[in-house]
């Protein structure tokens, strides 16, 4: 018998500073009291660490697997230096299975990459870039309190595509207080004009607990309005559309071929080992996370000490709930046969009301319309709730 | 003093009609009644130290916890007079002490010929306890005035003396002062009762005749009644008969209470004690009823029988619908100790299977609505309380509507609702307040006196459905607190009145319609829909509330559509998260209404329904 496949989710909890809207396991060298540590000094000690986990996972399972995907995410990924990410995928590759088809994603702040780190990065491994772009206009950005400029974006992108990376994908947030219809328009047309193949665009969440939720709850900013995120969103559907970006999962558009093969694995049921501080895994039905603390991550590993801090088993009926509520947010992803005698029901007042394509339904197959993505969370519950 | 004086002292049945004393206790919640009474059966040595608790004769927590009573107790208390040294038999019945149960009042009463007219000295007396007053002068009772708490600080004795001096017509100096704290007075109390009240006379030559005058449902002994032997002898093997039904029943057990059942050789002129026949149900044996015995049956009843009437109707119904059955048994387990309470099964589109339930008042219907969650575990929604409406409609059919649903729509001739006269006492400094809050419950004057110089008694003619609303309420923050409230059913009167619907999407909730008088029909709509658009998630589709007489629409609010209900991101680590609030989610859609197409979270009927609910909890703890 072979062993399942296992992806590798590793966690860089490290950013230069916190936006105001990110709730994020991730900390500045200033929060965790290292601001005196040198960046190589920080990026070794940590992938070392991770790499220790590494190490771990392989004597817990305790043979190997193959390994479709990687992603390395944070926090900033782009921080760490090129030869620790290196160090990492080569422990992958030596007490797992990887070939060339495996699939390497790492998140990018444009403003940490120029063209030299991104060639390190891609020496290590990586083949395809995420970079978090979130919008071209600056007064969202400042809204967000991200600190790039539009042309790092342009030049980061540039570079990755010069050097010869054909899967790269940027991330937008929208419904940003502040934001019109134009500044999105607009920001859709950087979007549009960029050498990327993939895009997720994500409405605005509210976190409670930071910046962003303090702001909106003493009045200093607007709270985002639902009636405009989805207009907003069929916006963002269209004109990617129209520019031959399909959508594949509610939030994740793509030329074809262009998807992102490791978050199919989260949607799909695969499994997966998260590697780092906070990082969740699961695998063989048992879902853990690792404790929060970078620096109490760090010790436990170097002592040798498990870094989990709880975990879950799931039952028949959270399977069954999660794989609802996770492929019925892909395009390709429930069909008629995965559904009960009472679920059918539900599904034909969807369809009634607009919100499942009949098309597809015909075939066969769940699929989705704009109006249905919108409410999802909803046709989900009346999918469980039974 | 006289030592252990239950032991030479007169036994039931073998008791002369002239040592009896048979009085009851009128005062307000919270006067110190059941402190008093405490004493008394300390001072009698019927219950010793070590066996004494507070509030000794209230039996059921609620009446414990809120100090009030609602069942009422008859304790034999044997006496000897500090006076004549001579052996009395006095007989304390403690009535209840709400307006709702004034009919359980008058019994009590009629079984006595002596009150005590007991008032905390540091607030004189209250409207409730003004109207039994009245009650027991009109049964031509024998009224001692007594001022309790004269161990309080804020005590003013001399004031309210003179108060009740006024409304009895002795002099003030005839006001008894105790404490039933610290029993300072209670010997002197017991005293005057064996000098001021007359004792029962009767015939024992005749025929039986008892009043009962309570019946109380007990678990392992069925229905205990409570009587009070008028004329004849009632004794152990009697065969008992009830005048107003005819039935009989077979005596198992008689006895008097001290402060315990002892069962004895039967009862006396003038004695007051217990029957246990078998039976399982108070309605068998109903309060106001004769007692008389089956081999020689008195032929002419006891004067004053009533059945009880249901004033107050809502409906109720079990949050989980799986414990409607639960319910069920509760409502008729409650039966078997509530000759009043009355129930019909109902169902509601809105709020699913229940039962549509009438009480004699709002603290009746809140002390069961209580007694069903906490004795039976039932978490419960109740409807609005509403009156009893005798509707004549254009083809001049009478027709009872008791809940506000089934009012005919279109085509009504006439329609008649309860009106009750109703008495406020009040510092005096809120009259122009209270008159215009009466005047605006549609209330007309009828009179006006002062009390002292400082007090005033104010009567108005108010509809029922007023009161029910949240007069109470409103009286009490008008007058900080300081008046209160009586009122008795005087009849029905024609009213402007008009049903109000609350649809939602176009179908009526039934929940919530009301009948309301024709002015305040745009108010009820308006606070309705906007209420019920805070309470109600968007749907999928707009959702229009709209307020409606028949088919006229006088108010409407809008909940828009829903746009979005999506969160964006999920990642690996979003999934238990999403997934737990999946869950929690799941359990919440359980508890949802489908009213049409429209889902209603419980949570929002409840809310929507609450505010009369919680204000009638708050008013019954004032």
């Amino acid at each position: 018998m072979t062993t399942p496949p296992l992806s590798f989710y590793v966690h860089i909890p490290y950013c230069l500073s916190r936006c105001g809207y990110c709730d994020f396991n991730t900390y500045t060298p200033a929060e965790l009291g290292q601001s005196g540590l040198a960046r190589t000094e920080l990026s070794s000690r940590y992938m070392m660490a991770a790499i220790g986990e590494i190490e771990r996972a392989r004597r817990i399972i305790g043979e190997s697997s193959t390994v479709p995907t990687i992603f390395i995410g944070g926090g900033t990924p782009s921080l760490m230096e090129p030869r620790d990410i290196a160090a990492t995928i080569e422990s992958i590759a030596k007490h797992f299975a990887i070939d060339g088809s495996c699939e390497i994603t790492m998140e990018a702040n444009p403003d940490t990459v120029d063209r030299e780190n991104l060639a390190g990065f891609i020496a290590a491994g990586v083949n395809r870039f995420s970079f978090g772009v979130q919008s071209a206009k600056s007064s969202v950005l400042k809204v967000l309190e991200r600190t790039h400029a539009k042309e790092s974006v342009t030049n980061a992108l540039e570079s990755a595509d010069s050097l010869g990376v054909k899967d790269l994908s940027i991330d937008l947030i929208y419904g940003t207080p502040g934001e019109s219809m134009d500044d999105l328009s607009e920001t859709l047309d950087f979007a549009l004009s960029l050498p990327i193949n993939h895009i997720s665009a994500y409405a605005l969440i509210v976190e409670s607990g930071t910046r962003l939720a303090r702001r909106i709850e003493s009045g200093e900013i607007a709270r985002p309005d639902d009636d405009e995120m989805a207009e907003k969103y069929r916006m963002i559907d269209q004109r990617l559309s129209e520019q031959g970006l399909h959508w594949y999962e509610l939030s994740n558009w793509s030329r074809p071929g262009g998807q992102s093969r490791h978050n199919q694995v989260y949607w799909r049921g695969g499994q997966w080992w998260g590697i780092g501080p906070g990082a969740h895994s699961f695998v063989a039905g048992r879902r853990w996370w690792n404790i929060k603390s970078p620096i109490r991550y760090i010790e436990a590993i170097s002592s040798d000490h498990s870094v989990e801090a709880d975990s879950e088993t799931l039952t028949e009926e959270n399977v069954r709930d999660e794989r609802i509520m996770l492929m019925l947010r892909l395009r390709d992803g429930l069909r008629r046969s995965d559904l009960t005698e009472s679920q059918l029901k539900v599904v034909e007042r969807f369809i009634e009301s607009g919100g499942i394509e009949i098309e597809s339904w015909k075939r066969g197959e769940l699929v989705l319309t704009v109006e249905g993505r919108l409410i999802a969370d909803r046709i989900v519950r009346d999918l469980v709730a039974l | 003093m006289p030592a252990l004086p239950s032991r030479k002292a007169p036994q039931p049945a073998a008791t002369n009609p002239a040592s009896i004393r048979n009085f009851c206790i009128i005062a307000h919640i919270d006067h110190g009644k059941s402190t008093l009474a405490d004493r008394m059966l300390q001072i009698t040595e019927v219950v010793d130290a070590r066996n004494m608790r507070e509030q000794y004769l209230d039996r059921m927590d609620i009446e414990r916890e809120r100090g009030i009573t609602i069942k009422s107790q008859a304790v034999r208390l044997p006496w000897t007079s500090d006076t004549d040294g001579k052996d009395y038999i006095l007989n304390m019945i403690d009535t209840p002490g709400h307006v709702d149960f004034t009919y359980e009042v008058s019994r009590s009463l009629a079984a006595c010929e002596g009150a005590i007219l007991l008032v905390d000295c540091a607030q004189g007396i209250e409207a409730q306890t003004l109207a039994n007053l009245y009650l027991a002068m009109e049964n031509n009772l024998t009224i001692i005035p007594v001022l309790n708490k004269i161990d309080l600080p804020a005590a003013q004795p001399e004031k309210f003396a003179a108060e009740l001096a006024k409304l009895i017509g002795c002099k003030p100096e005839d006001c008894l002062r105790v404490s039933g704290k610290t029993g300072e007075g209670v010997r002197e109390l017991l005293d005057e009762i064996v000098k001021q009240i007359p004792a029962p006379t009767g015939d024992s030559a005749k025929p039986a005749r008892a009043l009962i005058f309570d019946s109380v449902y007990d678990t392992y002994r069925g229905v205990v009644t409570y009587v009070r032997v008028v004329d004849g002898k009632l004794s152990p093997r009697d065969q008992i008969l009830m005048l107003s039904t005819g039935v009989k029943h077979e005596m198992l057990e008689v006895g008097v209470i001290s402060p315990e059942p002892i069962a004895s050789n039967g009862l006396g002129v003038g004695e007051v004690g217990y029957l246990i026949t078998g039976v399982k149900d108070v309605r068998q044996s109903r309060v106001g009823d004769t007692v008389t015995t089956a081999t020689k049956p008195a032929t002419e009843a006891l004067a004053g029988y009533k059945d009880p009437k249901p004033m107050v109707f809502s409906g109720l119904y079990p949050i989980d619908g799986d414990e409607y059955p639960v319910l069920r048994d509760a409502l008729e387990k409650l039966q078997l100790n509530d000759a009043a309470l009355v129930y019909e099964p109902e169902t509601s589109a809105a709020l699913g299977f229940g039962f549509r339930c009438g009480f004699l008042g709002l603290l009746h219907m809140e002390i069961v609505r209580e007694r069903l969650e906490r004795e039976f575990n039932l978490s419960l929604i109740s409807t609005a309380p509403n009156v009893v409406y005798r509707v004549l409609t254009d083809e001049n059919h009478e027709m009872i509507v008791t809940n506000p649903s089934e009012y005919p729509s279109g085509k009504v001739a006439q329609v008649f609702e309860p009106v009750v006269r109703a008495t406020v006492l009040s510092p005096s400094e809120f009259i122009g307040t209270i008159m215009e809050l009466c005047q605006q419950r549609r209330g007309t004057l009828l009179g006006m006196d002062y009390l002292s110089e400082d007090r005033i008694e104010i009567r108005y003619k108010l509809p029922l459905a007023e009161i029910v609303f949240d007069f109470f309420d409103q009286l009490k923050s008008r007058t900080r607190g300081y008046a209160s409230l009586d009122y008795e059913p005087t009849g029905e009167e024609e009213g402007d009145l008009v049903k109000v619907d609350i649809l939602l999407q176009g179908d009526t909730v039934d929940a919530f319609s009301a009948i309301v008088h024709r002015e305040k029909a745009y108010a009820y709509g308006v606070t309705m829909t906007q209420k019920l658009r805070e309470l109600i998630p968007r749907q999928q589709f707009e959702v229009p509330i709209q307020a409606a007489i028949g088919s006229r629409i006088i108010a409407r609010e809008n909940i828009r559509a829903i746009r979005k209900d999506v969160l964006a991101k999920c990642y690996g680590g979003d999934i238990t998260r999403k997934r737990k609030l999946l869950e929690k989610q799941k359990e919440g859609k359980k508890r949802m209404k489908m009213v049409g197409r429209v889902e209603v979270p419980q949570e929002a009927f409840i809310a929507a329904l609450s505010t009369n609910a919680e204000s009638e909890k708050s008013k019954t703890k004032k």
